[in-house]
C-alpha cells in the first residue's frame, strides 16, 4: 500500500484522465485489470461533444496525436457514472474536472461531491480546448486562484494537472502549491500537429492537438524532476509510461505514482504488468519499500 | 498510422439511399465485420464497414455521409484501418445462418462473400424497408435458402426478418451472424436467448466512435465496459447479456440516448 495525499493505493499505477473514463463501467473494468486508482474523463459544466474526427491518430510506434475537445456529459449527468465507479471499482476514483473560470471549477467540483470521489484532479492543461485547459493553466495567477477556490469549496484532496506547453512548468507548479494543491500531476500532452501530404489538410479535426506516448517520456521525466526539486507536495508522473522500467524511471525522477494513458492501446493488462514489475524490481534491488526509489536520481550527482 | 490516401475508381448506386465507393487500394488483411475510419477531409471521419477488400457502402444519414455522396470517380478519401474484431469465420463443414437488415447488410454481405469463396453452405434472412432498398441480394446465393422480407411488402414477404426467424430451425445451424438496426437485433437476441443459442450467435454493433482504436472509451458499453471499436464491433451474443444493448447508447458527449 502507498499513500498519496492521504489516499491509499494498492499499487502506484493510475489510469490517466481522458482514457476509458467516460462511463462508470469502463472505469471499473480498468480497476479490475489492476490499476491502483482511476481518473475519470475530464468533466465540465455543460455537455460537450468535442471536436470533429479524426480526433486521435497513431503515429506508428512513437506516440499518438489527439484532439478530443473535452467531450463530456456535464457534471449532472456524470454523477451516476462516478457513483458506479465508486461502488464497484475497489480502488480510489479521482474525478478530473475542468472549467473556464474558478466559478465553473467550483460548480463542477461541488456538483460531483455527492458521488464521493476520492480526490479531484483539476485539468488546467488540455492543449487544444479554447478557453479551457492550458488556456487557463499557462497563467500562474489563474492556476493559483482556481486551485484555492476548489480547495476552499471541497474537503477532499485536490491534484492539479500541469501542461508542459509553458516556458517554465515549475512556476505553474509553484502556483498550484500556493493555491493549496495537495499534489501536482505532470504532464499533459505536448502540442503537436500532423498534415496529410496528399491533400495538405491537417489530419486532426481540430487541426492541432496533443502528443502522447513514447515520444513524450523524456519531456515528462524532466518536468517531474524539476517539479520534485521545487515543490513540497507530491508529484504524480504521467507521459509515455508503457513498462515497469518506464515507471521506475519516472519515480526515480521524483514521481510518487505514475499514470498510464496511451499504453492502454497495447492492452489493459499494462496496469498489472507495470505494477508487478515495480514490485519485483523493488524486492530484487533490496529496497525496503517502493517509496525509497522516489526522487533517487536527485541524490546521484 | 496516418490515413491512407485512396482514389475512388467507381461509384455504384445500390439503392436510392446507398452507394458503393470502390477505391484503388485493397485492404487484403480485412476480415468481414472489421471496420475502417473514413476521413472526408475538412468534414469528419466516420467508421464504415468494408463491403469487400476495396470498397465501402454508404447510406446517407448525416453531414459526413452526405459529403461522401458528392464524391465522384477520381476523388480521394483518407482511410485508417482495418480496426476492431470481425466475425469468427466459419469452418468448412459448418452450416451458417445470416440475418441482415437495411444497411447492416454490408458486413454480412462481406462475410457471405467469404463463405461463398470457401464453399460454405449458408442460409440468409434479408430484410429492407422496401423493394428498392434491398442490398446485395446476389451475394447470398449459396447452397442454403434465401428469405427476403420487406416492411411494406413491395418485394417478397411483407414483414420483418424476425417473422422468418420464428419459422427457422435454429438447431440446424452451427453459427448465426446478424447486423442491422439495433431494435431488429434486440428482437433477434430475445428469440435466440430463448432458444439457448446466444453462444453461437454474433452481433455486429454500432456506437459513436471518437478515437476508433480503443483508447478514449467513448464507445464503451454497460455493464462490462466493452469497447465497441476494439473489443467489437462484433460481439458474441453471450457478451451482450445484461448489457445496454437494445436499451440505449451514448452520443458524442457521452450522454445516454434511449432507443
Amino acid at each position: 500500500m502507498i499513500d498519496i495525499t492521504g489516499i491509499e493505493f494498492k499499487n502506484p499505477t493510475i489510469l490517466a484522465a481522458g482514457i476509458m473514463g467516460t462511463t462508470g463501467a469502463s472505469l471499473v473494468r480498468v480497476a479490475k485489470e489492476g490499476a491502483g486508482a482511476v481518473v475519470t474523463k475530464s468533466i465540465g459544466p455543460e455537455p460537450k461533444e468535442g471536436h470533429k474526427n479524426p480526433s486521435m491518430i497513431d503515429l506508428g510506434g512513437y506516440g499518438f496525436l489527439n484532439a478530443m475537445g473535452l467531450p463530456n456529459p456535464s457534471y449532472p449527468d456524470f454523477r451516476d457514472e462516478l457513483a458506479i465507479a465508486k461502488k464497484d471499482a475497489g480502488t480510489p476514483v479521482i474525478a478530473s474536472i475542468f472549467g473556464g473560470t474558478e466559478e465553473e471549477f467550483v460548480a463542477v467540483a461541488q456538483g460531483l461531491l455527492e458521488s464521493e470521489p476520492d480526490a479531484f484532479e483539476l485539468n488546467v492543461s488540455c492543449p487544444h480546448a479554447l478557453g479551457y485547459g492550458a488556456s487557463v493553466g499557462s497563467n500562474p495567477d489563474a492556476v493559483e486562484t482556481i486551485t484555492k477556490a476548489v480547495k476552499d469549496a471541497v474537503d477532499i484532496p485536490v491534484w492539479v494537472k500541469l501542461t508542459p506547453n509553458v516556458t517554465d512548468i515549475v512556476s505553474i507548479g509553484e502556483a498550484a502549491q500556493r493555491g493549496g494543491a495537495d499534489a501536482v500531476v505532470a504532464i499533459n500532452t505536448v502540442k503537436g500537429m500532423a498534415i496529410d501530404i496528399n491533400s495538405g489538410y491537417p489530419i486532426l479535426g481540430n487541426r492541432f492537438g496533443g502528443l502522447s506516448g513514447h515520444a513524450v517520456k523524456p519531456v515528462a521525466i524532466k518536468c517531474v524532476y524539476d517539479l520534485y526539486t521545487a515543490l513540497d507536495i507530491p508529484v504524480i508522473g504521467v507521459g509515455g509510461v508503457y513498462t515497469w522500467e518506464d515507471a521506475i524511471e519516472m519515480m526515480m525522477a521524483g514521481a510518487s505514482a505514475i499514470q498510464i494513458g496511451s499504453a492502454v492501446y497495447e492492452g489493459l493488462e499494462v496496469f498489472s504488468s507495470v505494477a508487478t514489475g515495480i514490485e519485483n524490481f523493488v524486492s530484487e534491488k533490496g529496497y525496503s519499500d517502493v517509496t525509497e526509489i522516489i526522487g533517487i536520481a536527485h541524490e546521484r550527482i | 498510422m496516418y490515413p491512407i490516401n485512396v482514389t475512388i475508381t467507381k461509384v455504384i448506386k445500390e439503392t436510392p439511399s446507398t452507394r458503393t465507393f470502390v477505391f484503388d487500394r485493397h485492404f487484403d488483411e480485412a476480415i468481414a465485420g472489421q471496420f475502417v475510419m473514413v476521413w472526408i477531409r475538412g468534414v469528419d471521419e466516420i467508421p464504415m464497414g468494408l463491403t469487400n477488400k476495396n470498397s465501402i457502402t454508404v447510406q446517407k444519414v448525416g453531414d459526413a455521409t452526405e459529403k461522401i455522396f458528392e464524391l465522384e470517380e477520381g476523388d480521394t478519401l483518407g482511410i485508417r484501418g482495418p480496426f476492431g474484431k470481425g466475425f469468427t469465420l466459419p469452418g468448412k463443414d459448418e452450416r451458417i445462418l445470416l440475418i441482415a437488415g437495411g444497411v447492416g447488410t454490408v458486413p454480412i454481405a462481406h462475410l457471405a462473400e467469404y463463405a461463398s469463396s470457401a464453399g460454405i453452405c449458408m442460409s440468409t434472412i434479408l430484410g429492407a424497408r422496401n423493394a428498392d432498398e434491398l442490398l446485395f441480394v446476389d451475394h447470398f446465393t449459396s447452397c442454403g435458402e434465401l428469405h427476403i422480407t420487406t416492411d411494406d411488402g413491395s418485394a417478397h414477404r411483407c414483414g420483418f426478418v424476425t417473422d422468418i426467424l420464428a419459422e427457422t430451425d435454429i438447431k440446424a445451424y452451427d453459427r448465426i451472424y446478424t447486423c442491422g438496426p439495433e431494435m431488429m437485433m434486440k428482437a433477434i437476441f430475445g428469440m435466440l436467448e430463448k432458444e439457448d443459442a446466444l453462444e453461437k450467435t454474433e452481433f455486429s454493433l454500432h456506437r459513436y466512435f471518437k478515437c476508433g482504436i480503443g483508447v478514449c472509451g467513448a464507445c464503451c458499453m454497460d455493464k462490462q465496459g466493452l469497447r465497441v471499436c476494439k473489443d467489437g464491433p462484433v460481439f458474441n451474443g453471450s457478451q451482450l447479456i445484461d448489457s445496454e444493448f437494445g436499451n440505449y447508447m451514448r452520443g458524442p458527449s457521452g450522454n445516454k440516448k434511449q432507443f
